[in-house]
């Protein structure tokens, strides 16, 4: 078993050589794939689903909507709960001993109370009984806030998340301003009142985008465009066309196990594709998969001619 | 006169000369010796590049710019322009079918690059570009899908920040914020993309493209050396590799 000597590099042209005409190569691959280009846009088009309003929302499904705003009241939403980079609530994820998104902390300070709540009633003038309402509320104790908001969760669920068939009982001022939050999003004047938190000039959809994804339409609907996570996800795209197929490689680890059930799975994906992705790129360097190509025999259909001439040389 | 004969005949040792140029001289000769004009601009190449598989390099490079291009247009007439115009749905839609072909022929260049090994003879970072050449075109299409303004682009915001929040990512990269992807798509990533291309083709052109690999099992069968053609000189397995 003897170590190989390191080979010289060879001159690619010592293996003979042959006229090339590398611009007009290039001009008619151009041409070619232009005109491709063109022929699939013509025939196939793209798709423009429209995006998901918050009045379009509040006036398909006030429940959903009543429901969705009841939990950023109560701190029980998804938001509420997600932790950094929005706040403190959770831990975030973690790799391994690595709790990487706590490291990075809270970047996007979300308070749901105050910015899918209080915020929007404050920024319009209110009637006299909606304004009483809101005072009420900012004058009450954190705990009262909670007897409150858990009353009105109970009767609400019991009323099939229908806040017209809510039986009276002792909900304080949630019923009425979550009533008129619902009004002031089917009037379409929410999402304004969301993106104008950020200043005059809008272009930080985070607030909006996070309270239609805390209620259960966009993601009916995205299940409905066979978008969900566990239909490959984002990388299809609405309709039949085609998404971001070069995304399955990452797309893939949602379905299966544990990534798909474990509470860090998305840090478990990242980290595995940061491992695959390593690998790929120093890929010359580690021993034996770097061989995997001799193995598999496909450089001898790429070069069957080269080796055809071989073989013509050596019996002459 | 005697002292002129004499100094014609026994001349002082002349220091050498400074090169021409200075930096910029020396730069232009560095360049130059690295990239000859006759390598860099080829009217040859080797004879075994003869199959249809080395056409997607190009076809790459040519569906790169021509996804530039449509996406110039587009960012000239602004983000919402191709949701209120037939001919910006068009051009849309012709950046969408460019982007495809350019993922498509881009992942099969990198395949057939890899069944030839083409990282062998000091052609490392030629493969490693390569790879991050795809990395950051599919990361720039994300964001493309981020700035559609339409229903798959709430989606796959609210969706892709779980994934980069929960490594940190996403307390600096908002797939919600519009404008700050629309930044990346138009200008950040485009040109990382550019950058890294430009990169691997030079590397093509001065490493030239990876011989064959050697048939030494029909060699050794027939107990000739390999034939009156050189072989690869390369080894099979690619023990040496250099970035």
């Amino acid at each position: 078993m003897s170590r190989r000597r390191p080979h010289a590099e060879p001159d690619p042209y010592t293996f003979g050589s042959r006229p090339y005409d590398l611009v007009k190569e290039f001009v008619i691959a151009l041409v070619a794939v232009v005109v491709l280009t063109v022929v699939l846009a013509a025939a196939f088009s793209s798709p423009d689903v429209k995006p998901m309003t918050i009045a379009a929302w509040a006036n398909n499904d006030p429940g959903d909507f009543t429901t969705t705003a009841l939990a950023e009241l109560d701190g029980s939403s998804t938001t509420a709960g997600y932790g950094p980079p929005y706040n403190s609530a959770a831990a975030g994820q973690q790799l391994g001993p690595l709790h990487i998104a706590r490291m990075a902390g809270v970047t996007h300070p979300i308070d749901t109370v105050d910015a899918f709540v209080m915020k929007p009633l404050d920024s319009v003038p209110q009637n006299p009984e909606v304004t009483a309402a809101i005072s009420t509320w900012k004058a009450a104790s954190d705990e009262q806030q909670g007897t409150w908001t858990g009353s009105y969760s109970t009767a609400l669920g019991k009323a099939g998340g229908d806040p017209t068939k809510v039986a009276a009982g002792g909900y304080g001022p949630v019923p009425l301003m979550l009533a008129q939050l619902l009004n002031q999003a089917q009037a379409g004047s929410l999402e304004g009142q969301l993106m104008s938190e950020n200043g005059f000039y809008h272009s930080d959809y985070t607030l909006p985008l996070m309270f239609l994804a805390d209620g259960s339409d966009l993601a009916a609907e995205a299940q409905t465009q066979h978008l969900a996570g566990t239909q490959w996800g984002m990388m299809n795209e609405v309709n039949n066309f085609p998404g971001q197929p070069w995304l399955a490689p990452y797309t893939f680890w949602y379905q299966i196990s544990p990534y798909k059930t474990s509470g860090n799975g998305d840090a478990l994906v990242w980290g595995t594709m940061g491992v695959v992705g390593a690998v790929l790129v120093l890929l010359p360097f580690i021993p034996g998969l770097r061989s995997v190509p001799r193995v598999i025999p496909v450089y001898r259909l790429i070069w069957r001619d080269h080796y055809r001439r071989q073989k013509q040389a050596a019996e002459v | 006169m005697t002292d002129l004969i004499e100094e014609t005949t026994h001349p002082e040792p002349m220091p050498d000369p400074e090169p021409a140029g200075g930096w910029t001289g020396a730069l232009r000769r560095r360049i130059f010796e690295a990239m000859p004009p006759e390598q860099l601009l080829p009217d040859t190449q080797p004879s075994y590049v003869a199959s249809w598989i080395y056409v997607f390099g190009v076809l790459s490079l040519t569906a790169f710019l021509t996804v530039v291009g449509t996406g110039t247009v587009l960012a000239v007439k602004g983000a919402t322009w191709w949701h209120v115009s037939g001919t910006g749905h068009f051009v849309n839609s012709l950046h969408l079918w460019s982007v495809e072909l350019f993922m498509t022929f881009m992942s099969v260049h990198l395949i057939a690059k890899f069944f030839m090994a083409a990282w062998r003879g000091k052609r490392a970072l030629t493969w490693i570009t390569g790879v991050i050449a795809l990395g950051a075109s599919a990361f720039t299409a994300l964001t493309g899908y981020l700035i559609q303004q339409n229903f798959d682009s709430q989606w796959i915001a609210t969706q892709a920040k779980d994934g980069l929040n929960s490594i940190g990512v996403g307390a600096y990269f908002n797939t919600m914020d519009f404008g700050q992807m629309l930044i990346w798509h138009v200008a950040l990533l485009p040109l990382v993309v550019a950058v890294v291309v430009a990169l691997h083709i030079l590397l093509v052109r001065r490493r030239g493209v990876v011989p064959p690999l050697a048939l030494r099992d029909a060699a050794s069968s027939s107990g000739l050396p390999a034939s009156g053609l050189p072989d690869s000189g390369l080894p099979d397995s690619a023990e040496e590799v250099e970035a």
